[in-house]
């Protein structure tokens, strides 16, 4: 009786039916337990966290260096930037836009560093749907390979203020 | 089901009755501080009733109040409604995570940790003046929160994540909720203790407090985490201090955030468990077993909040991996246990009641007109297929790139803490009333269709978040045509049918919520008494 004191020899091994379900779910958890590094060796798309520090100010410095260098063209006052296949990308994110657009190669892999020059923002790559925090102080730095050529949208999925629903960013994805 | 009385399952002479009525141990309450119910025999220390009421009062009204943020947010995230301008919805969401998950689950559980230290145990409330400074902590914090959000110095969502600023009173209000609230749990742990201490009861606790008793202990260290990061934020917020960084407010603050979901969801299964004696007069199989659970969220839950860091930067692959597969799925281990041992229980009642036909007799004939049993029932079911299976999926490493922060998030846990603990609580109100209010319900009928409509409508819900979600559709964002951004993006359209049914689940969740506060209001105020009489049964 779950409201009254339980008689005195409560204390006893689980038996019949509830022993077998408690059996199979220790065995389920193990399962799940397992699953969750094998994916990470097997998957092929992981979030390692790999990050460092950065003052939000050194990080603009970087950015900007890299945009000088690699700027191939302009779209509506942002500039589009080709990193060199193999090398870095950065993205930066304020309130409240993503810049630069960065255009990529398919099959080519980038380093792509994200950080924040003020506020958390969420990356999130639409339409193939693939979602990164965005900490100011961090540089967040992803792996990427595409796979796919095509536009690619970025917006922002973590509360920045008022104009949080109008952040939107591009990534080009050449052949 | 039962006429007359209602059914805690108490055949005379009962082996298992241990501390049941007629009390053997005298219990401690002064001199005409203790009535008996005279439904279920139980003791009911009168100053812990004064504060059950009081708590649950509160507890309601917050509840309203989030109820009406909660229906202004549904049509507003239904884009062929819109409701509400970006302004006022980003507010309008800070308020809602705030009342409901923190406010009105916060006041309705010190209710149940009151009643499960005192009536079960039959031992008289440890201090009066203690009750009072918590609830008044608790009370003036949360209107501090609630004003400050309204006036607009807030509009910083219920995480409040730095650097996003709110005004000084709003980190304010959190830490005395936060203190009152742990004022509260410490008054049940010396209400447990002088209990112990004038052996009010024999032998060990009865299940239900001691899942109270793991509630509390979740409680403290969740409302510790709370403390270690509201208290810099605070300071912060003032000028006082340098601000907080961005990752180590995120990990602490999950601390917080995650845990107290862990909280919730013991007080709830210590809900069910109740409600199971209450309405089939259920027993638990195996008392070791269900206790062994319960210890299992205590030592195994801190660290599942590192799911909500996978895709952070700041902590590395291994740590994700660790945390979030080992000891999590100790804690699934226990939620898999009780959702097996609590309807288990309902199944030996109702067999030994005579319905044994087929495999599933015994829940065709179960009391599904008892609206404290439909509730409880149907908590289960959501909480365990729903919110159970989204939340093992969306806490995965690989799965977590697809879902964090899209409505796939809210689809789980509306799936959870209001399909699951909000209903089994709603489930219990329908019992507190005629057993510690003394008053009877008006309008049955509606009451005994109010769990229904609201699951439904939270069933919904969560499915068009869900769906949704999984179309990239983030949460928290008021405009997903982007009007106004430097590119547009479009979604499937499959996207706007789901946000569409979201718009209705969440309608019908309203109406369902709207019922039951009508429902309690009016019983509270104008019910019928039934003192000195047992309770109409449901
Ligand atoms: C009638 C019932 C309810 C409806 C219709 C409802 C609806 C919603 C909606 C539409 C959102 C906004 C999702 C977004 O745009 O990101 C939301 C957020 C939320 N709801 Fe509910 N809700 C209900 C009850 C509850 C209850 C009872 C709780 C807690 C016990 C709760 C906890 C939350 C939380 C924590 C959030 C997230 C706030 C944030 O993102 O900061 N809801 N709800
Ligand atoms: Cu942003
Ligand atoms: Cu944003």
């Amino acid at each position: 009786m779950s409201i009254y004191s339980p008689a005195q020899d409560w204390f006893k091994a689980p038996s019949g039916g509830e022993r077998a379900w408690i059996g199979l779910a220790l065995l389920w958890c193990v399962v799940l337990t397992l699953a969750m590094p094998y994916w990470h060796f097997k998957g092929k798309q992981n979030s390692t966290g790999e990050s460092y520090a950065v003052e939000p100010m050194k990080f603009m410095e970087r950015v900007d260096r890299f945009v000088q260098t690699n700027k191939v063209g302009e779209e509506m006052g942002t500039a589009v930037v080709e990193p060199s296949p193999g090398g870095d990308a950065y993205l930066q994110a304020q309130m409240w836009r993503w810049s630069p657009i960065l255009k990529l190669r398919k099959g080519q892999t980038y380093r792509l560093h994200i950080s924040s020059l003020d506020l958390q923002h969420g990356f999130s790559l639409q339409p193939v749907n693939m979602n990164f925090q965005v900490l100011p102080g961090y540089d967040h730095v992803l792996t990427v390979t595409p796979t796919e050529a095509g536009e690619y949208h970025i917006i922002c999925n973590e509360y920045c203020g008022i104009g949080h629903h109008t952040m939107t960013g591009k990534i080009i994805v050449d052949e | 089901m039962t006429t007359g009385t209602i059914d805690i399952g108490l055949a005379p002479g009962d082996a298992s009755r241990g501390a049941a009525a007629p009390q053997k141990p005298a219990g401690n309450h002064p001199a005409g501080a203790l009535r008996t119910c005279d439904t279920t025999g139980l003791p009911v220390c009168l100053v812990a009733q004064q504060f059950i009421k009081l708590h649950a009062v509160v507890a309601v009204v917050f509840l309203l109040v989030g109820g009406i943020a909660a229906i202004l947010l549904a049509l507003t995230r239904w884009p062929a409604v819109h409701l509400l301008p970006a302004e006022w919805y980003y507010r309008i969401l800070t308020l809602h995570g705030l009342n409901m998950l923190i406010f009105w689950i916060l006041f309705f559980e010190v209710a149940i940790l009151y009643f499960a230290s005192t009536s079960l145990l039959n031992s008289r409330l440890a201090s009066k003046g203690v009750a009072w400074a918590g609830f008044a902590l608790m009370l003036v914090g949360a209107l501090m929160v609630d004003v400050t959000i309204l006036q607009g110095k807030a509009d910083v969502l219920m995480t409040s994540y730095v650097p996003l600023r709110g005004d000084p009173l709003f980190y304010l209000g959190i830490i005395l909720v936060a203190v009152g609230t742990l004022t509260g749990v410490f008054n049940f742990f010396a209400t447990l203790w002088i209990a112990k201490r004038d052996r009010t009861y024999e032998g060990s606790m009865p299940l239900v407090t001691f899942g109270a008793l793991a509630a509390g202990i979740i409680a403290t260290v969740t409302l510790l985490h709370g403390a270690i990061v509201a208290i810099p934020t605070f300071l912060w917020s003032l000028d006082l201090m340098h601000q907080p960084d961005a990752a180590w407010y995120r990990l602490v603050w999950w601390g917080l955030g995650h845990q107290s979901q862990q909280v919730n969801v013991t007080a709830m299964v210590s809900v069910w468990y109740f409600l199971a004696t209450i309405t089939t007069g259920a027993k638990p199989l195996n008392q070791a077993v269900c206790r062994g659970a319960f210890v299992l969220y205590i030592l195994f839950i801190n660290l599942a909040s590192a799911h909500h860091l996978l895709v952070d930067p700041g902590v590395n692959a291994g740590w994700k991996i660790w945390n979030t597969s080992y000891a999590m799925y100790l804690a699934v281990l226990a939620s898999m246990i009780h959702g097996f041992t609590v309807p288990a229980s309902v199944e030996v009642a109702m067999r030994k009641k005579g319905f044994t036909k087929g495999l599933f007799g015994w829940l065709a004939a179960a009391p599904w007109k008892n609206p404290g049993f439909s509730a409880f029932f149907l908590s289960l079911a959501i909480f365990g297929f729903i919110g159970g299976i989204t939340g093992v999926t969306l806490g995965t490493e690989q799965i977590n790139i697809i879902a964090h922060n899209t409505l796939r998030i809210p689809g789980h846990f509306h799936a959870t803490v209001v399909g699951g603990t909000t209903l089994a609580f709603m489930g219990l109100t329908y019992y507190v009333v005629p057993l510690i209010f003394q008053r009877e319900y008006r309008a049955r009928a509606v009451a005994r269709l109010q769990p229904y409509i609201f699951a439904a409508g939270i069933v919904l819900m969560s499915m068009g978040m869900s769906f949704a979600g999984s179309y990239g559709v983030p949460r928290r964002h008021w405009d997903i045509e982007f009007t106004g951004a430097q590119f547009s993006h479009g979604f499937d359209p499959g996207a706007h049918v789901m946000l569409g049914l979201l718009g209705l689940g969440g309608t019908l969740a309203f109406v369902g919520l709207l019922t039951f506060i009508l429902l309690t209001v009016t019983a509270v105020f104008f019910g019928p008494s039934n003192k000195g009489r047992a309770m109409t049964a449901w």
